[in-house]
């Protein structure tokens, strides 16, 4: 499927799910649409309303279908009986969000926190972005059958416990559209980690992620988290191409090609970035796009404001604690009032023990010994942070580190 | 749609009588608020689970057994039947139950004949 073939997929489930109230028949019936389309289209020309007709052709076989069963006739006539589907006619009926979009609707629906994470995932994936199931499965590892029943178990669980079809109301809605953000930041972090040689699909999950941020941002764009959140994603899209070298080997951030970072992309996200601070309501995902921003705007690494990036780390940490977090801006730390600055804060994380584990605290201890010319601690820090690391690329980067540790006496 | 909102508490807690009383009181205020908005539909309080016993009938024989099953840290103290509009009504009206502060309400949607 095209990308602008399938960005009318998540349009026309979601307006069967409102008018059926049925899953499983409205991707039936989608799926049948977009065949048809498929058949048609190149032979009788594209319709002057390509959603419309998509949406129409798969209401009329939802209508066939309903037809056919005996549970179906007094939903039949509510389908029947439901507006034609026009374009711009979202379904905008009494909602008491105020927001009317049957996508919106879904994606609500999908990121129920009453459904376990992973089925909001993939039931997002499935329903909104139009990925298949075994799709899907590649994308998280798992088998086909496996995926397939964690979409059905939730479907029904949706059905069953009476899960709404709707925007939350008013009271409800900041905490839901949290909820919401975190699948798709979830989704967005699930393809960024994935390695250069892992599944195409798996890949593309970023690229899937932006694409339903971008249509939340459209469709909440008084929200300044949704608007942070896309900006976010963007920045770190932008410089994904410079992240790994020819032989799929992780390059930091202080040694990437700034020339290949897309910078069209970068200017785009400053620019939904403004637009969420002018909301003047700050939260996480502005702060750490703003972060992002600053990393993606500096010219050299040796431009970075590091002064501005230490204070906005110093925000995130008010905003939601976190040890993470706080480790990040240790290393901001260091890089704007040096190294011995910074490893005042990992030690002061150490002792917490919140990170006892990571390999990323070791791997920040190193360097910062490293930099302050304590080789010997340097060198036994890299090796505890290569027993830890997860994966190749990583552990690969650390060795090559603890090998120039060791050379210099 | 109908669903069970069970209370689920440790019933060997000791509570002050103070706090007893206060309990019920908001017990008591939260029935009033409820039946005022008609969503109740049933409600019970359950005895402690030691005095309860249970039933099974194996090969044609019945066994009875006292307790509960398994030594949980929480047991069912009682339940309300709620007929709300979906999910989420249902769980801010479980998440209003006084014990909702001090146990855990289970939300079960009741199956439909």
């Amino acid at each position: 499927m095209g990308s602008a073939f399938r960005s009318e997929w998540g349009r026309v489930v979601a307006y069967l799910i409102r008018i059926t109230g049925d899953w499983d028949l409205a991707e039936e019936c989608a799926q049948d649409a977009f065949t048809r389309a498929l058949e048609r289209w190149p032979r009788d020309g594209i319709p002057t309303s390509p959603g419309g007709w998509l949406k129409t052709t798969a209401r009329n076989r939802a209508l066939d279908q309903l037809r056919r069963t005996a549970v179906g006739a007094a939903k039949l006539r509510e389908v029947a009986m439901s507006p034609l589907a026009n374009e711009g006619n979202e379904g905008n009926e009494q909602d008491g969000s105020g927001i009317a979009d049957d996508r919106l609707r879904l994606m609500f629906t999908c990121c129920h926190p009453a459904l376990p994470i992973d089925a909001q995932v993939a039931l997002t994936l499935r329903t909104l972005a139009g990925l298949s199931t075994a799709e899907i499965a590649r994308a998280f590892l798992v088998p086909d059958e496996t995926m397939a029943k964690r979409l059905v178990r939730a479907k029904h669980k949706i059905r069953d416990a009476g899960i709404p079809y709707r925007v939350p109301p008013a009271h409800q809605l900041p905490e839901r559209t949290v909820a919401v953000l975190a699948v798709l930041y979830g989704l967005f972090n699930e393809g960024y980690g994935a390695s250069a040689g892992a599944d195409l699909v798996r890949r593309s999950l970023c690229a899937e992620a932006i694409r339903l941020a971008r249509l939340l941002a459209e469709l909440m764009p008084d929200e300044p988290e949704a608007l942070g959140l896309l900006a976010l994603m963007v920045l770190h899209h932008a410089r994904s191409d410079a992240r790994v070298d020819a032989a799929g080997d992780l390059v930091t951030l202080e040694d990437q090609d700034r020339a290949r970072w897309d910078s069209a992309a970068i200017v785009e996200a400053c620019t939904v970035l403004d637009a969420a601070v002018r909301l003047g309501r700050p939260g996480p995902y502005q702060v750490m796009a703003a972060i992002a921003a600053c990393h993606a705007s500096a010219a050299t690494p040796g431009a970075t404001d590091w002064a501005e990036i230490a204070a906005l780390y110093a925000r995130l940490s008010q905003l939601v604690p976190s040890p993470v977090v706080a480790l990040n801006r240790a290393v901001a730390v260091a890089m704007a009032d040096g190294p011995a600055a910074g490893l005042r804060l990992v030690e002061q994380l150490e002792q917490s023990d919140a990170l006892a584990g990571y390999y990323l605290l070791s791997a920040t201890r190193a360097d910062l010994l490293r930099r302050l010319g304590r080789s010997e601690q340097a060198a036994a820090a890299y090796r505890r942070a290569l027993e830890l690391a997860p994966t190749d690329a990583e552990r690969r980067y650390l060795a090559k580190r603890l090998g120039e540790t060791s050379a210099v006496p | 749609m109908r669903y069970a909102l069970l209370i689920c508490n440790d019933e060997k807690a000791v509570i002050s009588p103070d706090e007893q009383s206060r309990r019920f009181a908001a017990f008591a205020s939260f029935q009033e608020e409820m039946e005022a908005r008609g969503v109740l539909v049933g409600r019970e309080r359950l005895r402690p689970a030691a005095s309860s016993r249970n039933v099974q009938v194996r090969d044609g024989g019945l066994v009875i057994a006292d307790g509960p099953f398994a030594e949980t840290k929480e047991q069912i103290a009682g339940f309300y039947i709620v007929s709300c509009k979906d999910l989420d009504e249902a769980i801010e009206v479980a998440a209003k139950i006084p014990a909702a502060q001090y146990g855990t309400i289970e939300v079960r949607p009741v199956w439909e004949m």
